[in-house]
Formats: structure tokens, C-alpha cells, sequence
């Protein structure tokens, strides 16, 4: 094993942005290469971490320690657990798939690859920090790549979506931050390490819990989003280039429903337990509010941003089960299975995009006559996001209503309700744009082509492969969210 | 008494470095006036040269003087007098290094110009070093005065001179409020030494059991003219004018080396002098502080002038240190020492580029940056990285100063001035970074691009790297803070 396999994977990309910016700007074809070779890098490390790490047991591993700022208390700490090790492969995945799908970026390519790679260290970072300081460093890495990435490569309303995007962003951190310099002040002595903080949780008084995990929770729910702070996400996801949505949705959101799993719940299990119901709740109102309104979606985009807000209501609902290993379980499944599926119908939706540079669904028609290659893989990917058997979406969607059922079974049931919903705006989406004659833009659509293909096939292989053999993930977080449920204690 | 040898050069090696750099400045200042008279003059590089030696030889001698106080302990030199020396120093220098093309086109008076900014050095020097309110009032006036000629310095410019007046008659006035404060006290502890006035302030409450109301008015004037000094809302009145109208090196040397010392003889004052008088003052700063943060970055968002703009964010920047304030321990002053020094760096390299952009454009309207990444994305890149420290995004130095200041102040019980700290901080980022949207979001290809010249690059270069070393690797500098403080608080 690599020593310092986490450092690595954090700072790769960041060393390809180092020398993106001294290539000269006309060599797009030679910055295109070096971005593949600085995420492709972490991808490959990504999977002899999955290879070497010990499911049986919850503890972090491949832990890597050193002082940073001893006059605060400051360390360089990193390792990863069940909750990470999934996520840090999701993002090592789709930063590098996006990458493919970003050659067809062709304003100021030094530029973007730069932010982009930047954008993947603070990721990357985010899912392996175990000191609070550092946690809220790459947390916020984050948000200024991500701002130019929307605002100079984005659609019409970019600049709009990209002060939204920040100023939201940044307005729910500001509360994290509280929070966080709140629980540092209540340690004795002082620390700042998550772990230490998750072993002292029994010290700390219900009352301060409730306002710790309150201040988490917006900073948390304003990522995920849940209602009411979801405002952000359609403008951003709507305006931002295809690589950039396919990161937000896949990677981003989970840093929401990550931040609670990884801090709220083991750090404040009284507070977890006492706001459990009102987090299943606006979970299924996310679920329901998120597919009214992609029924009244024109925009093929739009549709799948809100498809995002109902999805991630599922993660929400899970979580909330706060006593069963299966649905927090599920809420897991969701976050890889909604980065999977959903990753790739953004890059799918680019895909016609950039052909006929509309997303309107009426303007498609027929498209399974003309496109037919293409319509399959869309076709597969949007069965997986309204839970087809067999695929990955039905596996999380079924553990968390079987794990949430005992508690809460009247809001399951309204849950359940989405299901539906879902299936029917997405098959009235299938029915418009795939089925019948070939109308509208379809006439001048070509195939998709070989570097799409191999940027979705991963996806697509997953998908299935979670969906036949759910194991292959649980195998990872078996042991973690089992101890987790111990800590809450249901 | 007869005279001692030994004591007098004990006295005076502290103080040397500032006895140094006054008569580096008399001599620019002459070399000026003979160069004049000879003929055609010398070049404004020439100048600038040998002003930057006056400056490196000052800061090297102040790094190597050993601890000591002078003079029957008025004048210390210690750990934080080294650290805000440095400061001030490092400001001068910045400052001189981007006069060069300004101060090259005024035409008139360039040697003095420099002398002028050395004169103010040492005002500044000593007045991070006075422990006796006499000698900070006499370092404030030696530093304001000379500031005073500065922002009038291009005098042609109705601006310019509009400026030099506003800033006579308010730091006038605040000097007054400020005197009037010192005489107060005076008058109720019998001393003007900090030492001696918090044991006459502790002895008046033994004698009494409460504080006299004629310490609360005293308390109020001394708030005032600091208030005045750091431009402090609602004090700040003065600041955007005279920032607009000033040369813009002079704009940033007064927006960062005065506040900066400003905040160093606060933290002599009120942390040493009035140290056991927190009660009645420490509320006030912490409305002060709020005030000025919701003020300045409000008002900044409608500024359509750059320096207007950076002129209300340093009001705002101000009451950020300050929010440290609130915490008279060490942690306080550790984190207002630090701020000082991340705010050095951005401060300063945002106006840098400011003079980069204006020496080539002639311009200070924000709107003229339109597109400016792809005619100078040197200029561009820099000033995104300054304007995200100031705005506190991580890693930049912007963001650890902001944790440090509200690490102290949630822990003295302050989350509700956190609380508004945090909000004002995401209102100041939308002005940050409309600024940041306008030179990088059209994606249109404007005319000409234009290059920076050398001296700038590396004033830009100094400032970015401090920014991010103090944002990456803050160790040393934590402890260099900490040093700092723990002058103030010999006791914890």
C-alpha cells in the first residue's frame, strides 16, 4: 500500500492544476491530457483503497497525522471509514468521467481544467478530513472553482446562478462554523479532531446539542437540499456547464447527507434522536414537493435538477430511521446510486445538448427511430432513477422505506407515493422525446459518440452491477453504520 | 545626577532603529531639495531605491534590537512592538515599491514625497512602542501630520486637495477628542503612564467600590478618537473621501501601516491601561465593531469606485479586528495581532493592483475591469486572491484571521457579535466578488492587453505570498502572534 494514499489522492489534482497553469493556453489538446492523468491518477488510487480496506471493522483506517497549527490546535488529519471510502471512489470516478465529458469545452480550456481541478482536491478533501478546521477548509476550496466554473462557462442566467450558488453556500458554512468553534470551546480540553469530539459527545447537555445540530443542519440541508433551502440548485444546476452538473449532483449534494452521518449524528446522538421525525419528514416532503415539480418540467435539465431535490429526500427519509442499520443503510445506497444515475443523465442531457442546443423536451421527438444507441443507454439510466428492479435505485429506495417502515409507517406511505410520481414524469418524459415519429431536433441528432459512451458505461456498469449484487457496497458499509445506530442508540 | 554612559545607551538602542530612519528621511528629504536645485532632478526610481534601503536597514536593526524599555519605561520595545514594527515597515515598503509610477507622473515634489512617507514611519513606529499617552499623542500627530501633505499631494486635483482638508479638520478634531480623554484620566489617576493609570483606576474602585462617572466619559472621548483614527463607523465619515482622493499608494499605505498601529497602541491602552475598567468599555467596542461591520460592507456593495469601495471594506476589515477585542485575554490579542498581519498583505496587494490597473487605464471605476482577465489576468489573479482574503475564503490568510477573531470572541461569550460578523462577511462577499465576476465572467475578447511592470510584480508577489503563507502554513506566524500578546498579559 502507498503511504499516504489520502495525501496523494487530495493533492494530485491539485499538483495537475499547478501544471495546467504553466502550459500555454493554446495546447488544449495537451491541458485536456494532463486533467485525465491528474484525475485518472486518483481514480487508480481510489480503487487499491477499496481493494485494501477492512470492512469488518468501523474504526478509520489509512489514518494520516500531522501537526498543522499547534497554536490553535490545528492538525493535518485525515482517514476514512465506511461512510468515506464509497464516496471518495464516487468522486475519484466522476471527476475523472467528467473530464471526458469537459473536452467538449472549448472557451478558455486552461482556465477551466485549472478551477476544475481544484474543485476535485476540495472534494476529495472534504470526504477525507477528520479535523473539523481542515474539514471546513476543503469545504470551502470548494465553492470558488465552482463559482467560475458556472459563471464563465455556464448558460444564459450563469452569473445569476453562480452569486446564488456561493452566497447560499457560503451563508449555510457561516453556521457550520458557529457550530464548530462553539464545540471546540466546549471540549476540554480543546480539540478540534472529529473523532475526539464523536468519543466526548456524552459530555455535552442536551440544550447545547439541539443548537449544535440545528446550526449543522442548515449548512447541511442547504448542500443536500432539502426544502426550504433548495432555491440554489435549479439555477445552478440548470446554468452550469454538463461536467459541472454532473459534479454538483453526484458529488456536492452528498457532501450534505455526508456532513450529518460523518458529524451530526454520532457528535450530538441526543439531538439526532430528538429531530429524527422532523428530518423523516422533510425528507418525503422533499420526495413529493421535488416530483410535482418536475411534472410541470419543460426543460429536460430542470427535470433532472428537481429529480435530484426528490431523491435526495429519500436520504433524508433514511436518516431519519435513526434506530435501523437498513435505512441509514439505504440512505447510503441512495448517495451512490443518485451519484451514479443521476451523474449520468446530466451527461447524457449534455450529450443531446451539445448537438442540438436545446433541452426542451418538446422540441425532441422520436428519438429511439433516429438516435437508437443513444435512447437505450438514456432509457436504462432513467428506469435506474425511478427504481427499477435490478438496477441500483430500487435497492436503496427499498432499504430505506423496509428500514423506516416500523417507525414511521404512515410517512412511508406517503413516501411510496413519490415512487409513482416519479415513474410518471419520467416516463411521460420517455414517452415525448423517445417514443413516436421523429419530430423537432431530432432530424439533426447524430449518434452518441465513442468518448460519450466510455464516459457513462462505468455508470451504467454499477448501476447494474449494485443493483444484481448489493453486497458490493454494503460489504464497505456494513460495519460503519452499524456502529453508528449503536452510537445513536436508537 | 551625573551621567551615566551606560544607562543613556541602554535607553537609547531601543529606540535607535526609529532615531535611524528619522534621519534617512531628513536626508531624502534634502537630497530632494539640493537634486532640485542642480538641475533637472533625479529620477523618481532613484529616489525610491534609496528610500527602500532606509527602509530594509530600519527593519533588519529593529529584528536584531534586543528587548528594553527607555526613556523610565515609556518607551518599550518588545514582541509586539517588533511584530507591528514590522508591519508598518513592511507597509512602507509595499507602499514605496508601487508609488513609482504615481509619484513619477505627479512631476513636482517627488523626493519629499518618499520623505515625507518615511517621516510618518517613524510616527508610526514609536506609537506602536509609547506606553505613556503623552508620547502616543505626540507619535499620532507626527504620523497624521505628514499624512495630512500626502493625501493632498497631487494638489492640482480638486479630489486630492479635498482630501488633505477633510482629513486636516477630522483628524484635527479627533486628536482634540483624544487629548481631551488623556486629560481626564490624567486627572483621575494622577499619571499619563499606562502602568500608572490602571493602578490609579484600581485604586479609585477599592476607594469607591465603582467606577467614577468621569472614567466613563474619559472611557467614551478615548473610544472616539481611536474610533476616529481607525476610521471606525460611525467615525468613518472621513475615510471613503479621503481615500478616494488621495494618490492611491498613499490610500493604501493609510488603510493598512496607520490602521495597523492604530490597533497596536488600542491594544497597549485598552488592554494594558484600562485593563480593569473592561467592564465599562468592552460592550461598547463590541457595538463599535458590529456597527462597523454591517456599515462598511453594506455601503460597500452601491460603490461604483474601487477605492470608495476597498475604503468602506476596510472600515468593515476594521470591525473585524476589533470583534477580537471583546476578549481582553490573550486570545484577543493574539487574534487582532493576527489580523493585522493577513490584513496587511491583502489589504495592501488589493490596492496594488488598483495602482497597476490605474497607471495603465486611468481609471478607478470597478466597471472598467470589465474583462480585465484577459487583457492582464496577472492583475486579474492576484486581486481575486486579495479580494477572497479579505472576504475570508480559505486558504487564504483572510480566512484564519477571521476564525482567530471569532475563536476569541465566542469564547468570551460573544455569539451573537459572531453571529453578525458571519452574516456581514457573506454580504461582503458578494461585493468581493462582483468585482472577481466583472474581470473574469464575459467571455468577449477586449483590446490590448497590457503587462505589469517589474517593481509592481513583486510587490504583488510579496503580497500574495504572505497572504497565502499566513493561510497554509500559519504555525510560525501564530506563535510570532502569540509572542505579541502575551506582552500585554504578563500575568496568563
Amino acid at each position: 500500500m502507498i503511504s499516504g494514499i489520502l495525501s496523494w489522492m487530495i493533492f494530485i489534482p491539485l499538483i495537475g492544476m499547478a501544471v495546467v497553469m504553466v502550459v500555454p493556453k493554446e495546447k488544449h489538446s495537451l491541458i485536456r491530457w494532463i486533467s485525465m492523468v491528474a484525475t485518472g491518477i486518483p481514480l487508480i488510487l481510489s480503487l487499491m483503497l477499496l481493494s485494501a480496506y477492512d470492512s469488518s471493522t468501523a474504526a478509520f483506517q489509512f489514518q494520516e497525522f500531522a501537526s498543522w497549527i499547534p497554536g490553535l490546535n490545528v492538525n493535518y488529519h485525515l482517514g476514512v471509514d465506511g461512510l468515506s471510502v464509497p464516496m471518495l471512489f464516487l468522486t475519484a470516478l466522476l471527476s475523472f468521467l467528467a473530464v471526458l465529458i469537459s473536452f467538449n469545452i472549448v472557451n478558455r480550456v486552461k482556465e477551466y481544467f485549472a478551477f476544475y481541478l481544484l474543485l476535485v482536491t476540495g472534494m476529495m478533501g472534504v470526504f477525507c478530513a477528520l479535523d473539523f478546521f481542515l474539514f471546513y477548509v476543503f469545504w470551502e476550496v470548494m465553492l470558488v472553482p465552482m463559482y467560475f466554473l458556472i459563471g464563465i462557462w455556464g448558460g444564459p442566467r450563469k452569473e445569476y446562478a453562480a452569486i446564488k450558488f456561493f452566497l447560499y453556500t457560503l451563508f449555510g458554512s457561516i453556521f457550520m462554523l458557529v457550530a464548530i468553534l462553539a464545540l471546540y470551546f466546549t471540549s476540554t480540553p480543546h480539540t478540534l479532531s472529529i473523532p475526539e469530539l464523536i468519543a466526548r459527545s456524552p459530555e455535552l447537555t442536551h440544550g447545547f446539542q439541539i443548537f449544535a445540530f440545528v446550526f449543522f443542519f442548515i449548512a447541511f440541508a442547504i448542500k443536500i437540499p432539502t426544502l426550504p433551502f433548495h432555491t440554489w440548485l435549479p439555477d445552478a444546476h440548470v446554468e452550469a456547464p454538463t461536467a459541472v452538473s454532473v459534479l454538483l449532483a453526484g458529488v456536492l449534494l452528498k457532501m450534505g447527507t455526508y456532513g450529518l452521518l460523518r458529524i451530526s449524528f454520532p457528535m450530538l446522538p441526543e439531538a439526532t434522536k430528538y429531530f429524527a421525525f422532523p428530518m423523516a419528514v422533510l425528507g418525503v416532503v422533499g420526495i413529493i414537493y421535488g416530483a410535482i415539480v418536475c411534472m410541470a418540467q419543460t426543460d429536460l435539465k430542470k427535470l433532472v435538477a428537481y429529480s435530484s431535490i426528490s431523491h435526495m429526500g429519500y436520504c433524508l427519509l433514511g436518516m431519519g430511521a435513526i434506530g435501523s442499520v437498513a435505512a441509514i443503510s439505504g440512505a447510503m445506497f441512495q448517495m451512490v446510486s443518485h451519484g451514479l444515475i443521476t451523474g449520468a443523465l446530466f451527461m447524457l442531457v449534455g450529450v443531446i445538448y451539445d448537438r442540438a442546443h436545446t433541452r426542451e423536451i418538446d422540441a425532441y421527438g422520436g428519438m429511439w427511430l433516429k438516435v437508437p444507441f443513444y435512447s437505450g443507454i438514456m432509457v436504462l439510466f432513467v428506469l435506474g432513477s425511478l427504481g427499477l428492479p435490478g438496477l441500483s435505485g430500487f435497492i436503496s429506495e427499498f432499504m430505506v422505506f423496509l428500514g423506516a417502515f416500523p417507525s414511521y409507517s404512515v410517512t412511508v406511505a406517503i413516501a411510496v407515493i413519490g415512487v409513482l410520481l416519479t415513474a410518471a414524469y419520467f416516463l411521460r418524459m420517455v414517452q415525448r422525446m423517445f417514443l413516436g415519429q421523429v419530430a423537432g431536433h431530432t432530424e439533426g441528432l447524430t449518434e452518441i459518440n465513442v468518448r460519450e459512451v466510455i464516459s457513462v458505461a462505468p455508470l451504467a456498469i454499477l448501476m447494474i452491477a449494485i443493483g444484481i449484487y448489493p453486497a458490493l457496497l454494503s460489504n464497505y458499509i456494513e460495519a460503519t453504520i452499524a456502529n453508528l445506530v449503536r452510537v445513536i442508540g436508537g | 545626577m551625573p551621567f551615566d554612559i551606560v544607562q543613556f545607551y541602554a535607553d537609547w538602542q531601543t529606540i535607535l532603529p526609529e532615531c535611524f530612519l528619522l534621519v534617512w528621511a531628513c536626508i531624502v528629504t534634502m537630497a530632494a531639495v539640493f537634486s532640485r536645485n542642480s538641475g533637472e532632478g533625479t529620477s523618481t526610481g532613484t529616489y525610491a531605491i534609496w528610500t527602500l534601503i532606509g527602509v530594509l536597514v530600519t527593519a533588519v536593526w529593529v529584528a536584531l534590537t534586543p528587548d528594553g524599555t527607555a526613556f523610565g519605561g515609556t518607551f518599550v520595545f518588545d514582541r509586539l512592538a517588533v511584530l507591528f514594527k514590522e508591519i508598518v515597515l513592511g507597509g512602507v515598503l509595499l507602499t514605496v515599491i508601487s508609488s513609482i509610477g504615481p509619484v513619477d507622473r505627479m512631476k513636482l515634489h517627488r523626493g519629499e514625497f518618499f520623505g515625507l512617507l518615511l517621516f510618518s514611519a517613524v510616527g508610526m513606529m514609536l506609537m506602536v512602542s509609547a506606553t505613556e499617552l503623552l508620547l502616543l499623542y505626540i507619535a499620532i500627530e507626527l504620523s497624521t501630520v505628514t499624512l495630512f501633505v500626502l493625501a493632498a499631494y497631487r494638489k492640482a486635483n480638486r479630489k486630492s486637495a479635498e482630501a488633505g482638508l477633510k482629513y486636516v479638520i477630522l483628524g484635527g478634531i479627533s486628536s482634540a477628542v483624544l487629548l481631551y480623554g488623556v486629560a481626564l484620566l490624567y486627572g483621575m489617576t494622577g499619571s499619563t503612564e499606562l502602568a500608572g493609570i490602571r493602578n490609579g483606576i484600581g485604586d479609585l474602585f477599592m476607594a469607591s467600590g465603582s467606577f467614577p462617572p468621569g472614567l466613563t466619559m474619559a472611557l467614551l472621548l478615548l473610544l472616539a478618537g481611536f474610533g476616529f483614527k481607525l476610521a471606525l463607523a460611525p467615525f468613518h465619515m472621513w475615510a471613503p473621501d479621503v481615500y478616494e482622493g488621495a494618490p492611491t499608494p498613499i490610500t493604501a499605505y493609510l488603510s493598512v501601516a496607520s490602521k495597523a498601529a492604530a490597533v497596536a497602541a488600542f491594544l497597549r491602552v485598552f488592554f494594558v491601561g484600562l485593563e480593569s475598567s473592561q467592564t465599562l468599555w468592552v460592550q461598547a467596542v463590541a457595538v463599535l465593531a458590529a456597527l462597523a461591520m454591517i456599515v462598511g460592507n453594506v455601503t460597500a456593495i452601491v460603490q461604483s469606485n474601487i477605492k470608495r469601495m476597498l475604503a468602506y471594506s476596510s472600515v468593515a476589515q476594521i470591525g473585524y479586528i476589533l470583534v477580537g477585542a471583546v476578549a481582553v485575554n490573550t486570545w484577543g490579542a493574539t487574534s487582532m495581532t493576527y489580523y493585522a498581519m493577513a490584513y496587511l498583505f491583502a489589504n495592501m496587494g488589493a490596492f496594488i493592483c488598483v495602482i497597476a490597473f490605474s497607471n495603465r487605464m486611468g481609471s478607478d471605476e470597478i466597471d472598467d475591469y470589465a474583462a480585465l482577465s484577459r487583457r492582464s489576468p496577472t492583475i486579474a489573479v492576484f486581486f481575486s486572491i486579495f479580494l477572497l482574503s479579505l472576504a475570508g475564503i480559505p486558504p487564504t490568510a483572510g480566512f484564519l484571521a477571521k476564525y482567530y477573531v471569532f475563536l476569541a470572541a465566542i469564547n468570551n461569550g460573544y455569539l451573537w457579535l459572531v453571529i453578525v460578523g458571519l452574516l456581514t462577511s457573506v454580504i461582503a462577499l458578494y461585493y468581493y466578488a462582483t468585482v472577481i465576476r466583472k474581470m473574469f465572467f464575459p467571455l468577449d475578447q477586449p483590446e490590448g492587453g497590457f503587462p505589469v511592470s517589474l517593481p509592481l510584480t513583486i510587490a504583488l508577489s510579496i503580497s500574495c505570498l504572505g497572504v497565502l503563507l499566513l493561510g497554509v502554513f500559519p504555525g510560525p506566524f501564530v506563535d510570532l502572534a502569540q509572542a505579541a500578546a502575551a506582552m500585554l498579559m504578563p500575568g496568563m
